[in-house]
C-alpha cells in the first residue's frame, strides 16, 4: 500500500449532551456490535493499509480499552501496525492537542519516519464502508494537492454542523465554508482527506510556525486557492455520529435490509474487538419486533424498533419502543422506556417510565447492581 | 529449560458416529454447539480457565474444521512464545508409521511434544463433552494424595451406571477396583474419561504397553497401573457434566439451554466459555418475526416464528416459517412458509420453501435404527432440501437434495438420503 492511515479521534462534541461525558465519541457503540472508530479502522484495514495511527486526547478511556489489541482488525503486523498516540509532554512541548493540525504536528517525527509517500486522514465518528484506494487513485490522477472526499446531504439535511463545499466542473473544491449559518450547497466534507506525505508534513509545520492548529480552516480553507484542492463525491452510505440526533438516526438505520446488507453481509465486513458473549436468549414473555439484538442479551418482555446492544437484561412486563440501550444495561420488571437513549452500565429498577416526549432522551443512572 | 507444571492433551481425532450425518465431514469436537460453540470450545475452556496454557490437541478424524477452528489459540487466549496450543496430527515416522489406533496409543506417539516441556503432571482429555470444570482443584486433590493417577468421577443414578466405566473407591477416595459397563454395578461413580497422571508414571505405562494394540486408557492403562499397586484416586464432581456422544443427547444438552435458569449456565460472568466468532453483527427479528424460549446466535435474521430452539449464527429464517424444538446451526438459510419440528440442521444448510420437517407417525430408522432414533430429523452439513417436500421422523439427509429424490414429494419416516460424507 502506498498510504499510512491517520484516525482523528481526540475530540467531544457538546451535541452529544451527556453521551460523551463518559467516552471520546470515536468510542460511542454503534449498530449493536460496533464501536464507531471500527468503521475507519476496518475501512483502512480493508484497504490494505498497515500502518495507521490514531489520535486521542479527549476521554480517551474507553477508546483506549477498546484498541487494547490490534488483532481484531488484523494490524499488530512486523510491517506497519497501530499506534495509539495521546498526547505527551515532551522537551519541547506541553501542550494538549490544540487542533486537528496540531495533533499530527505534534507527532510529525511518526509522519516523517515512514516512507509511504500518501497519507489518508479520516475522523473516528463517520459510519462508512470506503476502498480507500479509490480516492488515492482519483486524486493521483487529478493530480491534486489535497482530496477531499464528499457527500451530497439530502435535502432539507442541515449541514450547518458540517464542512459545505462547492466544487466546478472538474471537482476542484471552489468553496469551502466550515459550519456555515446558512449554505447554498448540500454537499458537505466527509471528514476523509488524501495528501502527499510530504506535503502534509511541509503543511503542517508552515502552521505551527504560524500558530495555526485547525486542519480544516487553517489548512484546507487557507490555502484553498493556492494548492489544487479536489473533492471525490462518495454515493455509498456514510453518517457522522455527533450530534445525539444524528446518533439516534444511523443506529436506526441499522434496522432497515438495505443498510443492514451492505453493513452487515457484504465484504469487506467490519471488524470489532470480540468479547466472548453467550448468544441472545429470548425467555417466556419475549415479544421482539423489528430490533436488532446484540449477544448476551436476556429479553423476558416486549421490544420493538430499538437497538439493544451487547449484555442488556429486559425483565418481565417492559415495553422497550424506539429506543437505543447501549451495553450492559440491567432493565427491571414494569418499565416502560420509550424514544430514548440508554447510557451504557445503567441499572433501571423497577416500575422506572422513560419516554422522549419532544425528542431523544438520554437516560442516565447510577443505582446499584445487585449481582445475584 | 522450559518446564511447565502441568500440561494438557485434548483427544479431538474420534469421528462420534453416533452423531450420524453431524460428523460426516467434521470430527465431533467440531460439531456446533448451543448456538455459538463447538464442543471442543468446553474443554479448551476450561484449560485456560484452570490455569492450564499448554495444550497439545491430537486430532485425527476430519481435521480441518478442528485446525481452522483452533488456529493459533487466539480465542482461548492460548496463542503463547512458550506453550500455547498445538496441533498434533499422527505422522509419519521411519519405521512403523500407523495411525492413532487407541486413546493412550495417540497420546504414546507424542511423547516427544510432552518431553519438551517436562511437565510434572499431565491431564488426558477429551473433546466430546459439555462440562465447566477447574482442573486445577483436581491437580490440588492429586497432589494431596499423593496420587499416581486421578480420574475424574461423577456419580450417576445407580440404575443407569450399567452404561458408564464405574469405580469403586474406599472412604478415602482411593480406587479399589473398577468396572466396564457392569450389569449389576457396584458403585455410581462413573468415570468421566478426565485423568491426571503423574508424568513418570505415565511414560512408564506407556512405554510397558507400547506394543498393546489399540492401546487404550480405559481398557488399558489405567488396569495396568492398578495392577502395579499405584496410587490411583476417584477424584468426584459434581456438577453439569454432559456427553453429547448420541443424537438424542446432543438435542438435550442444546434444549437444556434454554430453561430459563439453566443448569449448565452461559450467562455467568465467572468461568467464561470461548470461541472463535467470525460473525459478530447483531441478530435482526423483523416486524412480523415470533421468537420465544429460544437462544440466537449473532448475525442471524429471523423473519418468521422460533420456539423452543437453538439457533446459531448467521441463519437466516424465511417469513411464515415455523421452527420448534429444533437445532439449527451457523449458515443455514431456512425459506418462507416451511414447517420444522424436532430436527438438528447442521451448518451451511439451505432448507426450501414449504416444507414439512419432522411430521407424521415415528418409525424406525432402515440405515442404522440405534443411531437415527427419538424422532429427530437429522440434516448434514451444506445440504440442500428442496422446496415442497415432507420429511417424517428418524430420517437423515446429507449432500445436495432435489425433488427426484423425494417419491411423490414424500421421504417417509424412518428413512435416509444419503449423497454426500463419509456415514455409517
Amino acid at each position: 500500500m502506498k498510504a499510512i492511515g491517520i484516525i482523528l479521534a481526540g475530540g467531544n462534541n457538546s451535541r452529544m449532551q451527556e453521551l460523551s461525558n463518559k467516552r471520546a465519541i470515536a468510542a460511542m457503540p454503534v449498530g449493536g456490535s460496533y464501536r464507531s472508530i471500527d468503521f475507519a479502522l476496518s475501512n483502512m484495514s480493508s484497504s490494505h493499509i498497515q500502518t495507521v495511527a490514531v489520535l486521542t486526547q479527549y476521554s480517551a478511556r474507553s477508546l483506549n480499552e477498546h484498541l487494547s489489541s490490534s488483532k481484531w482488525w488484523d494490524f499488530g503486523r512486523k510491517q506497519g501496525g497501530l499506534f495509539v498516540f495521546n498526547p505527551t509532554v515532551t522537551v519541547d512541548n506541553s501542550w494538549w492537542y490544540r487542533g486537528t493540525a496540531d495533533a499530527m504536528y505534534q507527532n510529525i517525527s511518526f509522519l516523517k519516519k515512514r516512507h509511504e509517500p500518501y497519507v489518508i486522514i479520516t475522523s473516528g465518528d463517520c459510519v462508512y464502508k470506503m476502498d480507500y484506494n479509490k480516492v488515492l487513485d482519483y486524486h493521483i490522477e487529478k493530480k491534486a494537492d489535497i482530496t477531499v472526499v464528499c457527500k451530497d446531504m439530502e435535502p432539507g439535511v442541515d449541514v450547518s454542523r458540517f464542512g459545505v463545499v462547492r466544487m466546478n466542473e472538474d471537482a476542484r473544491i471552489i468553496e469551502f465554508e466550515e459550519k456555515p449559518m446558512v449554505s447554498r450547497s448540500n454537499t458537505v466534507s466527509a471528514g476523509i482527506y488524501v495528501v502527499r506525505r510530504r506535503q502534509l508534513i511541509e503543511m503542517l509545520e508552515r502552521s505551527a510556525a504560524e500558530d495555526r492548529w485547525d486542519f480544516v480552516t487553517d489548512i484546507l480553507i487557507r490555502y484553498k486557492n493556492m494548492k489544487q484542492i479536489y473533492g471525490y463525491k462518495m454515493k455509498e452510505y456514510w453518517n457522522n455520529i455527533a450530534t445525539v440526533e444524528s446518533y439516534y438516526q444511523t443506529n436506526m438505520d441499522f434496522l432497515k435490509p438495505e443498510v443492514r446488507r451492505y453493513f452487515f453481509q457484504e465484504e469487506p465486513k467490519i471488524c470489532s474487538k470480540v468479547d466472548d458473549l453467550p448468544p441472545a436468549k429470548y425467555n417466556v414473555g419475549s415479544d421482539v419486533h423489528n430490533s436488532l439484538i446484540a449477544s448476551g442479551c436476556i429479553i423476558n418482555s416486549k421490544v420493538e424498533n430499538s437497538v439493544l446492544f451487547k449484555k442488556v437484561f429486559v425483565g418481565k412486563n417492559c415495553v422497550i419502543r424506539n429506543s437505543i440501550i447501549l451495553n450492559d444495561v440491567y432493565i427491571g420488571d414494569n418499565t416502560h422506556i420509550e424514544n430514548c437513549i440508554v447510557e451504557s452500565r445503567d441499572t433501571l429498577k423497577a416500575n422506572t417510565y422513560y419516554c422522549g416526549d419532544n425528542g431523544i432522551k438520554i437516560v442516565y443512572e447510577n443505582n446499584e447492581r445487585y449481582v445475584l | 529449560m522450559i518446564r511447565k507444571e502441568m500440561i494438557a492433551m485434548l483427544l479431538a481425532g474420534g469421528q462420534g458416529s453416533r452423531l450420524g450425518v453431524l460428523t460426516a465431514s467434521v470430527a465431533k469436537p467440531a460439531v456446533a454447539f448451543g448456538g455459538k460453540y463447538r464442543i471442543i470450545d468446553f474443554p479448551l475452556s476450561n484449560c485456560i480457565n484452570s490455569g492450564i496454557d499448554t495444550v497439545g490437541v491430537l486430532t485425527q478424524y476430519q481435521p480441518l474444521r478442528l485446525n481452522t477452528h483452533i488456529g493459533i489459540g487466539i480465542p482461548w487466549d492460548l496463542d503463547r512464545n512458550n506453550g500455547g496450543v498445538t496441533v498434533l496430527p499422527p505422522y509419519e515416522k521411519s519405521d512403523n508409521s500407523e495411525w492413532y489406533s487407541g486413546t493412550a496409543n495417540a497420546i504414546f506417539q507424542n511423547m516427544n511434544y510432552m518431553e519438551g516441556y517436562n511437565p510434572e503432571y499431565v491431564l488426558i482429555l477429551s473433546g466430546d463433552h459439555i462440562y465447566k470444570m477447574d482442573y486445577e482443584v483436581m491437580l490440588d486433590f492429586h497432589k494431596e494424595n499423593h496420587a499416581d493417577v486421578t480420574i475424574a468421577t461423577m456419580p450417576v443414578p445407580l440404575s443407569e451406571a450399567s452404561r458408564f466405566g464405574i469405580v469403586i473407591a474406599d472412604e478415602d477416595k482411593k480406587i479399589m477396583d473398577f468396572e466396564e459397563k457392569p450389569k449389576e454395578p457396584r458403585s455410581n461413580l462413573a468415570s468421566m474419561g478426565i485423568y491426571i497422571f503423574s508424568w513418570k508414571v505415565l511414560k512408564e505405562a506407556l512405554y510397558a504397553m507400547k506394543d498393546q494394540s489399540g492401546c487404550d486408557f480405559g481398557k488399558h492403562i489405567i488396569p495396568y497401573c492398578h495392577s502395579k499397586g499405584q496410587r490411583l484416586f476417584a477424584y468426584e464432581y459434581n456438577g453439569y457434566w454432559k456427553d453429547v456422544g448420541t443424537l438424542g443427547s446432543y438435542w438435550e444438552a442444546n434444549m437444556e439451554l434454554i430453561d430459563l435458569i439453566p443448569e449448565f449456565n452461559l450467562y455467568e460472568e465467572y468461568w467464561k466459555i470461548y470461541t472463535k466468532s467470525d460473525i459478530i453483527e447483531p441478530q435482526y427479528l423483523s416486524p412480523e418475526s415470533f421468537v420465544e424460549r429460544s437462544i440466537i446466535g449473532e448475525g442471524s435474521e429471523i423473519f418468521g416464528e422460533v420456539r423452543n430452539s437453538v439457533v446459531g449464527a448467521g441463519v437466516t429464517i424465511g417469513k411464515g416459517t415455523v421452527v420448534r424444538d429444533s437445532i439449527i446451526m451457523k449458515g443455514a438459510h431456512i425459506g418462507e412458509n416451511t414447517y420444522i419440528e424436532k430436527s438438528i440442521i447442521a451448518e451451511g444448510c439451505t432448507i426450501g420453501s414449504n416444507v414439512r420437517l419432522g411430521i407424521g407417525d415415528e418409525a424406525p430408522n432402515k440405515l442404522n435404527a440405534s443411531i437415527y432414533s427419538f424422532g429427530l430429523v437429522t440434516i448434514g452439513e451444506d445440504s440442500v432440501v428442496p422446496d415442497n417436500v415432507s420429511i417424517g421422523k428418524n430420517t437423515a439427509i446429507s449432500g445436495v437434495t432435489d425433488k427426484g429424490d423425494y417419491p411423490d414429494g414424500n421421504l417417509a419416516s424412518g428413512e435416509v438420503i444419503i449423497k454426500a460424507g463419509d456415514v455409517i
